[in-house]
Order: C-alpha cells, then structure tokens, then sequence
C-alpha cells in the first residue's frame, strides 16, 4: 500500500523499502539481527563463510517469493534477495546492547567491503527488527515482482521511496532510504551543503559514517549523530538542520544549551530544499522540512494508523477515512512527530518551548 | 667629446630610471603653484628656464630671435625625491596639466638604497598580478534540483563564529524531560562571538591618523548599531583611547596586544572601569606583509596623542620587536599567553593568534588545536599590508593565503576539528576590489572569516596606493591623504564623517554581494565554510593544489 501511495507521484526508477516492527514471519524473532541485501550466488557464498566465521549463527531466511510473470528489475533479476535472521556470536549475547550494535555495524561495513567492488553483494541492513528491500525499476511492478501482497513481509512502520537516487548514476546503495543502527530517512530533495555535511560527519570517527553514495544519506547519519550519539531529544534534529537566529533562540526555555548547539553543531546545518521522513529505533516517526526552500510534505491519519507523505494523493490513498481538517504540513519551524504506537500526531514548533 | 658640463652629470639619474615621470603641459599651466605646494615627497619645482623665442612683426616675415625667462614645474632627479605617482598634484591643478605616468621600464630599485638604506615604504607587496584568490570562481549554480535562493528577497544570516566551539561531545548538556539542559559543573566553556565574517584588519592609531581610526570606529559602531551588522575592527598594535574601551563602544574592537606591548599598561589599568568585554584580542605574532619583522612606528609620528595611549615619551620610533620577547615555545609561552589574556577578562573574551602565512602555519595550528583555550588563527597572507617595512619583506617574503588556509583546514577537518578552531583568512582581501568576492572564496577554501586592511583605506579613505608602487608614503608621514599622518596639516584633509560613511557603504555593499554568491548555492542559514565544492579555477595548478574542481 505504501507503494500505491506514491503511484500518483513516484518517477518510476525505483524502490526503496525499509520495514520496522515486523509482523508476519519475523515476528517471533523481534530481537534477533536481520541482515538484509541482495547478492550474486558468488556474494552469498562470501556472506555466509564471512558470517560462519564471525560465529553469526543463521535461524531463519526470508526470500520473496519472486513472481516471474511480472516484469523483471531494469538491471536484470539478482541470484539472491535476502533478508536472513541470526543469533549473535556466543560471545555478544551477554554484551550490553551498544556493544552488539557495534557488532552489527562492523559485520555490515565488513560485507559491503566484501561485495562493493564487484558488485557481487550489497547489504542495506543488519538490525533487529529491520527488513530492507531495494531494486531498481518500476515501483509497483517491482512491488508485483517481489510479490509484496503476500503477506510474507508484515510491518507496523513502512518506509517506502518510489524511486532511486535521481541525480547522478543509479546505484543501489544511493537508494533511499538510509538506515544506520535502528535509524532512518528518506528524504526529497537535494543537499546544498553536503561537502561539509559529510566532512564533519566522517570526521566523528564513527565507522558507519561512510558511504555517501547520495547526498540525502547525509540525513539519516545527522539524526543518529544528534540521538545517539549526543543523547539529543528527537526534537533537538530538527534544532540541529534548521538552526535558529540568535534572536529567536532568546524566545527559547532551552535557549542556552540550543546556543551551544548551534555552535558546535554549525556545520550540520542544511539550507534544503529538504523534507526528510523517519523513524528512530523506538519506533518515533517524523517528518520536518528544510527552513526556507521547502518540499511537499503532510502528515494525517486517525489514532492508531498516520502517514507522512510528500503529497496530499498519497495521503488520501493511505488513511482515506481521516478528518482532512487535522491534516498537517509541517513549515520552516515545524516537525511532525508520531510517538510509537502511531496514537497521535505531534505537532511540534520549534518556537514554542516556553 | 663631451664637454665638461656632461661629464659632471654622469653620476646623476635620468628620469627614465624613475617609476613615474610627471607629464606637464606650458600650455595649461597656469603657474598657480598649487602641485609643487601639495607634492608629497618635493617631486617637482618650480623652476626657471630659459627659452629662445622667434617670433615676426609686421607683414613682411622679418623672424628675430629673443631670450624669455619663464617658470616650469621640474620634476626632480633625486631619488630621494622619486615621484610616487600618488597624483595630489593632478587632483589639485585646476587646469588638467599635470599627471604622473607610470614608466614601466624604470629601474628604481637598482638605485633606491642610498647610504646603504634598502627602500622602505609603506602599502603592500608591489604584484598587480590577479591573486589566486581572484581566480576562483563560483561554479555550482543550483537551478532546478535545488532552487537557488533570492539573493533580495529571502531570508540570509551572514554571520561567523569567532571563537572556539566545544566539539559536540563535550558540551555539557542533558538531557531532562525531553529538554536539554546546559549542566553548571560541566567545565569550561569558551566564549563565542556572532560577528560579521568581513571584519576589519589590525590597523594601529599612531600608524592610522586620528581622523582615519575615528572614521573607521564610528563606521563599525554604525554597521552595528544601526544596520545590525555585527563588524568588528581590530585595533591595531597600539592600544586604543580610554574613552573609547571605556564606552559601551569597546565590544565592537579586537584589542590586539604585539611585541611591543604598546598601549597595554594603559589597557590594563583601564579594565576595571570597562562597561563592556572587548570583542577579542588578538596576539600578533606576525603579519603577512612583512614576515619576521615587528611593527615600526617612525619617530615624527609619535605625536602627544600617539604617546598617550600608546604610553609611550613622544618623538622616538617605537619598534616593535620581531618577536615576543618572552616567547619561548608555542606550547608553553604562547599557550601562557593566550591563557593569560583569557584571564584578564575572566575567560569571557575569544584570545586568538595572527600569525603571518606560512609553511611552518600548520604547526601552529595543531598547537593551538589541542589548547581549550585558543579561539581561533587568524593567517594574513603575502597581500597584506602595512605602513612601514622593508621592500623586500613585502616584494619577496610571505606565503600566499588561499594554500595556507586550505591546508590548515583539511587538516583540521582530517582531525574532526573543522568547526572547533575557526580560521581567520587575511593579506589581500579586495586586491582588485573584489572584497565580497575574495572574502566568499576564502570561506568556500575554510576560512571562518576573513580581515581587510588596505582595501577599506582605499574604498573608505581614496588611499591612492597600488600594486605598482603607487603613493605608498605611509611610513614617512607624509600620506597626502591624511591616512597614515599625524600631521594636523595632512590628516584635517580626511572628514571621519565621510570616512565612516563610505565603511558602512562599502560593507552594506559587500553584503549585497555575498548573498548574491551565496543565493545561487543555495546556502543562506549558515555560512557555505569549506563548501569547496562550489570552487572553480580554470587554472589547473590551482585546482589541484587547493583540491577544487578545474573548470576551462
């Protein structure tokens, strides 16, 4: 359904799904790792021995069960689409969490190393609770393909993106939307500042900030750089992108700490045209826009089923049965926020903290 | 054979050797006097000449011949008395005929060393060459996947930090019920300031005439007070007047404390009775202009005003030492020195270095990177200027600016430390007049903000100097513009009034400009720092050094 979302506006070129809290087969393996990705028979024989010899141990593999009388990706069908389930090396079980999630990203980072190259691996995840599923071509045909409908793959939170990277050469991992350590976006638009963006960025000496295949990758790693790293409250993002004045930052109950903020965190700042949607590991969804170019964007829904959607088509498609008067297109100062549990939508301004 | 006469010119000069010879047409003179008067260095005099003339009366030509005294304006041979091509004497003749030309074949330096003096002059490094800076260009122009902005009409924050910016990790936040909270035992935090990212360069009262520095300081307190841009000016090494730090005013200067130490001991007495904190001081240990050497006060300058504030006995050259004489090393003495400056204002004032361009600059850099307390480094490249130095200091010695920052900044962005340290990018800001331009390449290369000197003396005050060696008399005293004078005579000639109004002129002027650069980026909230991606140089050499893209 997320697809058909965004068949009123989608440019076709591709499709990019990202699944969290996982129904369906997934659901008795909520904690567990899932590796998600796409790889040549070469790729998947690199994985698994690279796996085996982390001491990954593998307990359930999802495979879409591909429809061959639909028409077959633009770049040819892959040998392998995968999302696959693991139990943590002996070792990691006991470890606290942070600790594992290094494993994971180092895991991760280690395979993309593996299949860069060649080509012959791509891995968009590897996360509990996380499936992702990228491929270019036709959204909805793609969406046939991998026989989406089946009910194989169930999720309470879908990011979905109707198309690939569209400014340079299409490339898998230039595909939206990004995901780091339980952390993702996707976003419209284009990066004005990502040169120094992504130089401030991979300077924080953090492995998985890397990549950068697109300039809107920049966003997911800026949201877990702010949340996890810094321990930031999910609105203080939206402090980060769209720094305020001076002036305006007196009219804040936090002005001091968002002062300090906006200095250190100077080179974060984006100038848009940017609407940027996701979602952090508690499950928390969002939606804010750049401060001044703005892209389309609207949030609406009834308690218990929103959507955050670039155009007001696609809302409608979602959540049909909504009163439209609630609908709500965050601005320069706002960020759409719908805690987990999706019970409401948080209109948060980011001039308004007294 | 030569007569005798000719052979005893044989050691004088012609006035080809010179750099600029004085056209003067008989014809348009009217023999007022007023150029040989107003001559800065006595170029020309008023001299007489005999002439034979041949003239004819009556209708049948019956020619006779017949000697006239008349007076013509001489230009002198004395290379003591070189013109300086400053044109004070085609500015005041009310009859167009006279103007200096320069002469680019003269061989002036050959002999302008006379009892073993090397030519000392004022101005900067004599390259008319366009500077690397000016052949930058912006070259990312956001159209369609992202609209450029409206340089007119939206919204642009043209602001910079001075100061140093605690990495995120280290600021002591927490967060509490969803709010962060800046936690009181957190630890040190340095102090920032918003300013303008064109600030105006250290230029000295004593180098400055008093008309000059007060035009500049009403023009910043202007920008600041009226057109809310925050401009900052240093003070120069040479202190500052006691009303003025003592005033509300002082927030808006950069104390700048030199080898010297001039004007500190009236500073420092005064801070009790300061009503506001400095902007920041700056610790001059070299300037771009003239690499190793100290600042340099000519004796006929040290005027009563100029001992006062700088506490100083009047009438004795006041040279600034090369370096600090308590400098011992980087990491203990000038480490000392910025903590002790810090001090001074109870840790609420940025301290920062201005060193001249350098290779050894990155060495400085990582030093200043790991002291908490530097604020910033500020590098004034080889285009900087200055009222009194050696020739060759200023012709031969320095570094260029746009390398030095460039790699001052990869290197501190390879150590995550891009926006702890802003650099500051001096020396040659607006050489051909494109000040918002250079400033706007300076800050897309990774310079925080950037200093100029010599080009608001020249768009602010008609300073006549050049890239030729034009004027230049600011070491003599002599300026003919009143700015680097502290003769009453020289400096009534510049109204303060008029200069503070061209400063605000020329800055809201820039302004215009860097959104008009910024607009087509698509950078308004922040400055585009290190947005190297937008350079262009269609000099392949350039490109590749500064790690931009190479354009033809």
């Amino acid at each position: 359904m997320a697809l058909n979302t965004m068949k009123e506006g989608h440019d076709g070129s591709g499709l990019g799904l990202v699944l969290k809290d996982l129904g369906g087969e997934f659901e008795k393996f909520k904690g567990l790792p899932i590796l998600s990705g796409i790889a040549s028979s070469k790729g998947l024989r690199d994985l698994e021995n690279y796996m085996y010899a982390q001491g990954f141990e593998e307990i359930h593999m999802w495979q879409p069960d591909i429809d061959d009388s639909a028409p077959e990706p633009e770049t040819g069908r892959r040998d392998h689409y995968f999302a696959k389930v693991y139990e943590l090396p002996q070792l990691y079980r006991d470890r606290p969490r942070k600790e594992q999630e290094e494993l994971l990203l180092d895991a991760r980072l280690a395979l993309r190393a593996l299949g860069e190259d060649e080509e012959s691996l791509f891995v968009f995840s590897f996360y509990p609770d996380a499936v992702t599923l990228k491929e270019v071509g036709d959204p909805l045909e793609l969406g046939r393909f991998f026989r989406l409908e089946d009910g194989s793959l169930q999720a309470k939170i879908v990011l979905a993106q109707g198309r690939q990277n569209t400014n340079y050469d299409i490339y898998l991992y230039a595909c939206h939307p990004f995901f780091l350590q339980g952390y993702c976006t996707m976003t419209n638009g284009e990066n004005t500042a990502f040169v120094p963006i992504t130089e401030f960025l991979t300077s924080r000496g953090f492995p998985g900030y890397m990549g950068y295949n697109s300039d809107s990758e920049v966003f997911a790693h800026i949201l877990h750089y702010t949340h996890r790293q810094l321990g930031y409250p999910l609105t203080y993002y939206k402090d980060v992108i769209t720094p305020l004045s001076e002036q305006e930052i007196d009219l804040r109950a936090d002005g001091e700490a968002l002062r300090l903020i906006r200095r250190s965190l100077r080179p974060l700042c984006i100038d848009g045209p940017n609407c940027v949607i996701g979602f952090t590991p508690d499950g928390t969804a969002f939606m804010v826009q750049d401060a001044k170019k703005l892209r389309p964007g609207v949030a609406g829904g009834v308690p218990g089923k929103y959507a955050l959607v670039s155009e007001e088509c696609g809302l409608d498609e979602a959540v049909p049965d909504r009163d439209k008067t609630q609908d709500f297109s965050p601005m320069k100062y706002d960020m759409a926020i719908i805690p987990p549990g999706a019970g409401e939508l948080i209109r948060w301004n980011q001039l308004h903290t007294k | 054979m030569d007569p005798a006469t000719r052979l005893d010119q044989n050691h004088e000069l012609s006035l080809k050797e010179f750099p600029y010879i004085i056209r003067w047409r008989d014809d348009r003179c009217t023999r007022c006097g007023r150029c040989t008067a107003v001559c800065p260095v006595s170029a020309i005099e008023a001299a007489p000449h005999v002439h034979r003339r041949v003239f004819s009366e009556g209708t049948v030509p019956s020619p006779k011949a017949q000697r006239e005294i008349v007076h013509v304006v001489r230009q002198v041979t004395d290379i003591d008395r070189y013109c300086t091509g400053c044109g004070s004497c085609t500015l005041v003749c009310p009859n167009e005929a006279i103007e200096p030309e320069y002469n680019p074949r003269h061989k002036f330096l050959t002999y302008k060393n006379r009892g073993g003096v090397p030519f000392r002059r004022g101005g900067r490094r004599n390259d008319p060459a366009p500077s690397t800076i000016d052949q930058l260009k912006f070259t990312r122009i956001s159209m369609l996947t992202d609209p450029a902005l409206d340089a007119g009409r939206h919204e642009f924050r043209i602001r910079t930090l001075l100061g140093r910016n605690l990495p995120p990790e280290q600021l002591p936040l927490k967060a509490r019920g969803g709010r962060l909270v800046v936690s009181k035992s957190g630890g040190f935090i340095p102090p920032v300031r918003e300013i303008y990212p064109i600030r105006i360069g250290s230029m000295s009262i004593g180098a400055l005439s008093p008309h000059m520095w007060e035009g500049l300081a009403m023009g910043v307190a202007y920008l600041n007070e009226v057109e809310g841009m925050p401009v900052v000016m240093c003070t120069g090494e040479g202190g500052i007047p006691p009303r003025l730090l003592k005033s509300r005013f002082a927030k808006y200067f950069i104390l700048q404390i030199a080898s010297g130490y001039f004007g500190w001991d009236e500073i420092v007495h005064a801070i009790p009775e300061m009503s506001e904190d400095p902007a920041a001081i700056e610790i001059k240990y070299g300037q771009g202009a003239k690499p190793g050497d100290g600042g340099l006060l000519m004796a006929y300058k040290v005027l009563k005003l100029i001992a006062r504030i700088r506490g100083v006995p009047e009438f004795v050259d006041l040279a600034s030492p090369p370096t600090h004489q308590t400098k011992y090393s980087i990491e203990e003495a000038v480490a000392k020195m910025i903590q002790s400056m810090s001090m001074a204002w109870g840790f609420r004032v940025p301290v920062y270095p201005k060193i001249s361009g350098t290779k050894t600059a990155m060495a400085v850099l990582n030093n200043l990177a790991r002291n908490p307390y530097a604020g910033a480094l500020c590098i004034d490249g080889e285009d900087g200027g200055t009222g009194a130095a050696y020739n060759v200091s200023m012709d031969k010695m320095g570094h260029p600016i746009a390398s030095n920052i460039r790699d001052c900044y990869l290197d501190l962005v390879a150590q995550g430390k891009q926006n702890e340290l802003p650099l500051i990018a001096a020396g040659g800001m607006g050489k051909t007049g494109n000040l918002a331009a250079n400033a706007a390449a300076m800050i897309m290369l990774g310079a925080s903000a950037v200093d100029t000197g010599k080009y608001i003396m020249q768009a602010a005050a008609w300073c006549f100097g050049d890239e030729r060696n034009r004027c230049n008399l600011c070491n003599t005293g002599r300026c003919p513009r009143g700015i680097t004078t502290q003769d009453p005579k020289l400096y009534r000639r510049l109204d303060p009034d008029r200069v503070a109004e061209r400063v605000v002129e020329v800055f809201k002027a820039a302004d215009v400009e860097l959104r008009k650069i910024f607009a087509p980026l698509g950078r308004s909230t922040e400055l585009p720092i290190g947005m190297s991606d937008a350079l262009g140089a269609a000099d392949s050499e350039i490109a590749e050094r500064l790690q931009i893209s190479h354009v033809v």
